[in-house]
Formats: structure tokens, C-alpha cells, sequence
């Protein structure tokens, strides 16, 4: 994924209000590409994680990774890599699905281990989850259906293997308060 | 057991007291107002402004002056947003602010309330942190973390916006032990291999220079500076925003580089093989176009924010941390190398370094009519008023001229703005560093333009006795922009003329009577015309100590700026006067 300029950052931020527009009006001020974005919470009520996939070149993933470090309520930034990482995007699809139809549309639902989750007299809709290429896969095999309506999820992504991003950078960071003046 | 029951504003006022207040710069309005009762019982002066812009600029004034935190207040909405131009001018020159805002009551909040601005969200992109108070039992806990970030790791403006009901509600004061800033760990010290890797590059190198910047200023770091200096031999060269880093009087210092920097300065940039850059940003001003900037120099770039480093410029060797203790750190490294007798050679560099500096020295031409020449002034100024006295100046080219002629023997006695180039800094700032250094002599160096943004200070001066000096260089133009006219746009005077509009045939006499104008905000005001009259008005303007000063040098509006880069020319470009170009050839070398 990385070829193409897309890097995917994980950031644990403070659940606090205004995070998510602090971190939107930086990308936007410093015109960093957002290819997609999502929150959520984590294992810790406090914290929230953010995967933000980013459209650049070394050098200004750099200062995006910087510029992200300075704002105070960003705890840690993570490149995961494609590889040593699993990447999940859901798609919600509406396609239409006549009697004629409807057999070879469930039969490339089956294909892509994807799921119906609504049905209706003449259309279905089909909840898929994986990566991108797999969504964008599905997509080109329904197409031919016709696509009434289609929602898709920002991609989340968690590195491979034992280790977590989490328990190292969440350990309390005491700062002690100046003493009072007077 | 039961603590004492006190108002979310008491709980305020004790904060700001707790952090260390002495002063704030504010403007009262209806969602500020609970702060303004207990502020009447508190040991924290409060001056009164004319202008929450003037509160803003003080606040600077006062924080670069002393080096201490400088807070303003204001109210919802528009009192707000008459800061927004401080703040943002805070957070490009990294002073260290705290702004307190009054909000509207957490109800009415998001319902377009009647003087309601979103003040957090207008200002999270300039500054260095804000929040947003609903619960007064957080008020202690946020000034105290406000005061903290403001004033730690690359100082910045952080803004505090306190919601009404907040303020009114009872609440118990407690100074937080603890600060609640996980994701907030400036790094100040350097690393060590860095450091090691620095000072091997200064000793291989041939032609190495000290770019300083504004940190340098910031972070104390004058003395370890100087100590570096004159340990290595190596030439000095201080941006606009580090002016006084470093004295202008000793030998190694070849002035200030960029677009209106000495050809010493400039070329000794250009021509360097090692840039040691210290707290300084690589600004598009010092730098002009990037691709031709420095090219043969490795670069060695110290600096508190990692963003900085390899921003603008590749980074041969990075190093993230406090100026002064990069320095500290350095000058051990390097002594140790000197004990083993390990010395750089830069002999043949800095006779070439000097050699332009006496080539090429700062000067202006005399006016060719019998009319006053503004650096003149600006040159006399400096020379009565002394390196002791504190100068702020507006933006344009007066500013340039009062960093080129006037000179620098300390830190924090030039006060500018840098980064964000905020016309009408000048008055009000002066009147920020008054009150914080009541010692010194504080002089503002205004133009014309600048100076009718912001003059209303005046009146705040004359009645908070704060007898700061103006030096008005009244050129009736706004005279950097009427030079790039003469420059880039065949003399074509569009809007720049403050005395004729639109054709018109002008005014018959100056408007404003700035004389008239500073006796009627309680000033003493004086001017004056010709060369000859230059020393004694100054040092009247030096004799009057009970009352602010605002001296109307009437100068000829044709003098320009030199040496000059045009914007996004190339620094090799540099000319030193008009169509004249210096030769610095490396056959010189």
C-alpha cells in the first residue's frame, strides 16, 4: 500500500471533545491528502485511536507525523505497514436484485465471504469487510447489478502479532505542577 | 474539613495568581465580567487597554521583554476575536501567552448566543493549545497547565476560554500537584551522539557559520552562545527574530542575513560548507529560494520543535532539544577536543567573512533634496538612547532599519514581529515592555501606517503611567509597500500615499497633526524635521521621564531599504544597493 504514497498512521489520542477537529483543521492548514479517517474507542475510556490514511511522500509524512506529535492531546502515532498489519474497511451496498438476478448477485456475496443484511422485493443490501482491494474487488463484480446506494467505513487496522501499541505509551506521564506563586 | 467555598472568577484570579501573574492587559465585557469583581482584590495589576488588540500585543511585549509569561484577558465574541492577531503573531514568534477569554454560559453555547464566538476552534491553528472551561472545578487545573505549556518546550500562546456559568458557580480552589498532559513531553536535552556528530562536522569543516535564530533568544542561550563563538572562531550571523542574541559590536558577528540582511551576512551563508543552526526556522525571508539557498553547506540543525528540523532544509545532523543546552553540551564536546588539540582551521574563512563585512558595510545614501533620511534617525536613536534600551518596532521598513542601524549588544531589547509581520505591534508592545522592565528606557519605532492601527495605547500610557517613547518615522506612506512599487511595479504609487486619495489633490496639511494628536492622549508631543535637530529631540524625548513621548520625525517618503532580495529570488541575487550587485567570488576564498 505503501507504494502508491499511502501510509497508514495509527494515533492514540485523549478521548476529549475537539480532538478530531484539532487534528482535520491540521491536516487541512498544512494541505496534507486525508484518504480516509476513523475514530474510535480503545481498550482505555480515556483514550481514543484514530487510523488515518495518508496520501504523501516520505519527506512530508515526516512533517505529518511531527506536526500530528506536537498537538497536546496526541499521546503516540504509529506507522503500521501494510504487511505487519490487518486492515479492515465495511462496505454497505444496496444493489438492485430482480428474480433474474438476485441468484448471480448472492452467488458473488458467497464468492467474497460477504454477508446480505436487508433484503427487499427487488433490491438487497450486502454488508462487506476486508481491505481495500478486496471492497474495491466486490464492487467491480456487483457493478453490473446496479449500485442504488453504497456507504463505506474508514479503514481500521491493528499490528500483527502479540504486541500492542497501547500498553507502553499509556503509562501515566506525571508532570508535576509549578508550585503556587505567593 | 469542608474547604472554602468560593466563585468559579475567585478560583481564576487565585490561579493566575498562583502561576506567578504580576500583570494582565485585558478589556472587560458581559461574559468576562464575574473575573473583573475579584480582580479588583488582587495583588495582579490590571491595565486597562483601549483595544483587545493592544491587551494581545502587550501581553507579547512584556513576555519578550522579560522572558516571563504575558496574559490578556478579554470577552466573548469580539473582545475574542480582537485577539485572534495577537495570538497568531504569538504563535509565529513563539512568545510565550496565556490568553484568558470569557465565554458564554455552557447552555447558551452552540445557540449563537449574543456575543458568542467559537474561540477555541477559531484558534486551535494558532496556538499551541487551547481549552474550553465548563466546570469551574477545572479552573485551577487549566491555568496551571495553560502556564505550563506556554512557557515550556517552544513557547506559545494557549488560550483559555472560560465559560460564564463556570465562573459564577461555588467552587473550592486547590493548586493541581499534578499536570494532566500525557501527550506533552518536550524533549530539552540534546543527545549525546548528536552532539559528538556535530562537533566532528565543525572540526572537518572549512567555512562553517552560526545561523541563530529567535530560540537562541528564548531559551537563555546568549552567554553559551557567545562562550561557542569565541571557543571556535566561527562567524556569527543573527536573524531578524534573534537580533541581540549576539553583540553586534564584536568582530565575529557579520549582522543579519535574509532578504534585508548585510551582504556579509548573506554571503557568508551562501558560501558556507556547515550551517549551525541554532533555534532558527529556515523562514522563506532568511532563506529566499530554497533550491539555491546554502548549496554547498551541510546543514547541523538545533531546535527545541522536531517539526522544524527538515522542514524547510535537509538536516545533515539533527538535534532536538533547548538551545542553551545544545550549546552547554557542544562547548564540553569541543573543549575536550581543544584539549586534545583538535582545532578547526578556519582561517582563510573568516578573513574572507571579514573582508566582506569591511567591503560591504552597512550605509544609505543622504537624501539628494534637503529632506531627513529616516536611517539617520533610526542610527542617532540607537547611539543616545544606547544598548541599554529596549526597542519595538512596527512593521515595514522602519523595522528593517531599526534592526540594521540600531545596535544590539543584548538579548530581549529588539521586539518585533517576525513571523507574522503584524503592522500595529510596535505602540502597544512598547507599552507591554514598560510595564514589565519600568527600568529601562523603552523606545517604539513606528511608521505611519503602523502607528494609526494601534495609537489608542497612547491613552492607556499616559493614564496607567507607563511613559513609554515613540520614534515615529512618518514618511506619510506605507513605505515598504510604495518600495516594491518603485521596484516591481513601474512606479505606480497604487494606495500607498496616507496623505492623497483617489486622485484627489491631497490634503493641504498632514492628517492626523500627530504632535496634536499625542497631546491630546496626554503624551508630550514633539517633532522634528531636519537633520540638525535630530540629537537634541531625541534627547528631549530622553529628559521627559513622567510622561509618554511621541516624536514626528517627518522623513522623505523615497529612502529605501538596502541590501535587498527580491521575494523568492535567489540569495546569490543579493543586491547592496540599488542595481548593484556585490562580488563575493570564491577566488576571494
Amino acid at each position: 500500500m505503501s507504494t502508491d504514497g499511502k501510509h497508514t498512521l495509527s494515533v492514540l489520542v485523549e478521548n476529549k471533545p475537539g480532538v478530531l477537529a484539532r487534528i482535520a483543521a491540521l491536516f487541512s492548514r498544512r494541505s496534507f491528502n486525508i484518504e480516509s479517517l476513523a475514530v474510535g474507542p480503545t481498550e482505555h475510556a480515556e483514550i481514543s485511536r484514530m487510523t488515518i490514511v495518508v496520501n504523501v511522500q516520505e519527506t512530508p509524512l515526516e512533517q505529518v507525523t511531527k506536526q500530528l506529535n506536537k498537538l497536546v492531546e496526541v499521546i503516540k502515532i504509529v506507522e503500521l505497514e501494510y504487511d505487519a498489519s490487518v486492515q479492515r474497511e465495511l462496505l454497505l451496498v444496496k444493489v438492485n436484485a430482480t428474480t433474474e438476478t438476485r441468484g448471480q448477485v448472492l452467488e458473488a456475496v458467497q464468492l467474497f465471504r460477504a454477508k446480505v443484511v436487508d433484503v427487499a422485493t427487488d433490491a438487497v443490501t450486502i454488508q462487506v469487510i476486508g481491505n481495500a482491494g478486496k471492497l474495491s474487488d466486490f464492487l467491480r463484480v456487483i457493478e453490473p447489478f446496479g449500485i442504488r446506494e453504497l456507504v463505506q467505513s474508514g479503514m481500521v487496522a491493528i499490528g500483527r502479532g502479540p504486541r500492542s501499541i497501547s500498553e507502553r505509551s499509556l503509562r501515566p506521564v506525571v508532570t508535576p505542577a509549578p508550585p503556587a506563586v505567593g | 474539613m469542608s474547604e472554602q467555598q468560593i466563585t468559579g472568577a475567585q478560583s481564576l484570579v487565585k490561579s493566575l495568581e498562583a502561576a506567578g501573574t504580576e500583570t494582565i492587559f485585558g478589556y472587560p465585557g458581559g461574559a468576562i465580567l464575574p473575573a473583573y469583581d475579584p480582580l479588583m482584590d488582587s495583588t495582579i495589576r490590571h491595565i486597562l487597554v483601549r483595544h483587545e488588540q493592544g491587551a494581545g500585543h502587550a501581553a507579547e511585549g512584556y513576555a519578550s521583554a522579560t522572558g516571563r509569561v504575558g496574559v490578556c484577558m478579554a470577552t466573548s465574541g469580539p473582545g475574542a476575536t480582537n485577539l485572534v492577531t495577537p495570538i497568531a503573531d504569538a504563535y509565529m514568534d513563539s512568545v510565550p501567552m496565556v490568553a484568558i477569554t470569557g465565554q458564554v454560559p455552557a447552555s447558551l453555547i452552540g445557540t449563537d448566543a449574543f456575543q458568542e464566538a467559537d474561540i477555541r476552534g477559531i484558534t486551535m491553528p494558532i496556538t499551541k493549545h487551547n481549552f474550553l472551561v465548563t466546570d469551574a472545578a477545572e479552573i485551577p487545573q487549566r491555568i496551571a497547565e495553560a502556564f505550563h505549556l506556554a512557557s515550556t518546550g517552544r513557547p506559545g500562546p494557549v488560550l483559555v476560554d472560560v465559560a460564564k456559568n463556570a465562573l459564577q458557580a461555588m467552587t473550592t480552589f486547590r493548586w493541581p500537584t499534578e499536570l494532566q498532559l500525557p501527550g506533552y513531553r518536550p524533549v530539552t536535552k540534546p543527545h549525546a551522539k548528536q552532539i559528538r556528530e556535530a562537533a566532528r562536522l565543525m572540526l572537518a569543516s572549512k567555512k562553517p557559520v552560526l545561523y541563530v535564530g529567535g530560540g537562541t533568544i528564548r531559551s537563555g542561550a546568549h552567554r553559551e552562545l557567545r562562550k561557542l563563538a569565541e571557543l571556535t572562531g566561527i562567524p556569527v550571523v543573527t536573524t531578524l527574530m534573534a537580533r541581540g542574541a549576539f553583540p553586534d559590536s564584536h568582530p565575529q558577528h557579520l549582522g543579519m542575513p535574509g532578504m534585508h540582511g548585510t551582504v556579509s551576512a548573506v554571503a557568508a551563508l551562501q558560501k558556507s560548507d556547515l550551517m549551525i543552526s541554532l533555534g532558527a526556522r529556515f523562514d522563506d525571508r532568511v532563506t529566499g529560494d530554497l533550491k539555491t539557498f546554502a548549496p554547498n553547506a551541510a546543514v547541523i540543525h538545533a531546535d527545541i520543535d522536531p517539526a522544524e528540523i527538515g522542514k524547510n532544509r535537509y538536516a545533515d545532523v539533527p538535534i532536538v532539544g533547548d538551545i542553551r543546552e545544545v550549546l552547554v553540551d557542544l562547548i564540553a564536546v569541543l573543549e575536550a577536543e581543544q584539549a586534545a588539540g583538535r582545532v578547526g582551521d578556519y582561517e582563510a574563512w573568516v578573513a574572507f567573512c571579514a573582508g566582506i563585512k569591511k567591503q560591504y558595510p552597512l550605509g544609505y545614501d543622504a537624501p539628494t533634496d534637503s529632506g531627513l533620511a529616516p536611517q539617520y534617525v533610526i542610527e542617532r536613536l540607537g547611539k543616545i538612547a544606547g544598548p541599554e534600551a529596549i526597542y519595538a518596532a512596527g512593521v515595514g521598513q522602519h523595522q528593517m532599519w531599526a534592526a540594521q542601524f540600531i545596535g544590539y549588544e543584548h538579548p530581549n531589547t529588539w521586539l518585533n514581529s517576525g513571523g507574522a509581520g503584524t503592522m500595529g505591534y510596535s505602540v502597544p508592545a512598547a507599552m507591554g515592555a514598560k510595564v514589565g522592565r519600568p527600568d529601562a528606557t523603552v523606545w517604539s519605532i513606528d511608521g505611519d501606517g503602523c502607528f494609526q492601527m494601534t495609537n489608542q495605547e497612547l491613552a492607556t500610557c499616559a493614564i496607567e503611567n507607563i511613559p513609554i517613547k515613540v520614534a515615529l518615522i512618518n514618511n506619510d506612506n506605507l513605505g515598504m509597500v510604495r518600495q516594491w512599487q518603485t521596484l516591481f511595479y513601474e512606479q505606480r504609487y497604487s494606495n500607498t500615499d496616507l496623505q492623497k486619495h483617489g486622485g484627489g489633490t491631497g490634503a493641504v496639511k498632514r492628517i492626523p497633526d500627530f504632535p496634536k494628536l499625542a497631546e491630546a492622549y496626554g503624551c508630550v508631543g514633539l517633532s522634528c524635521e531636519s537633520a540638525e535637530d535630530v540629537d537634541s529631540v531625541i534627547e528631549k524625548a530622553m529628559s521627559i521621564n513622567d510622561a509618554p513621548v511621541v516624536v514626528d520625525f517627518r522623513v522623505h517618503k523615497d529612502a529605501m531599504v538596502w541590501p535587498m532580495i527580491a521575494g523568492g529570488a535567489s540569495n546569490d541575487e543579493i543586491q547592496y544597493a540599488r542595481d548593484l550587485a556585490p562580488k563575493f567570488d570564491e577566488d576571494d576564498l
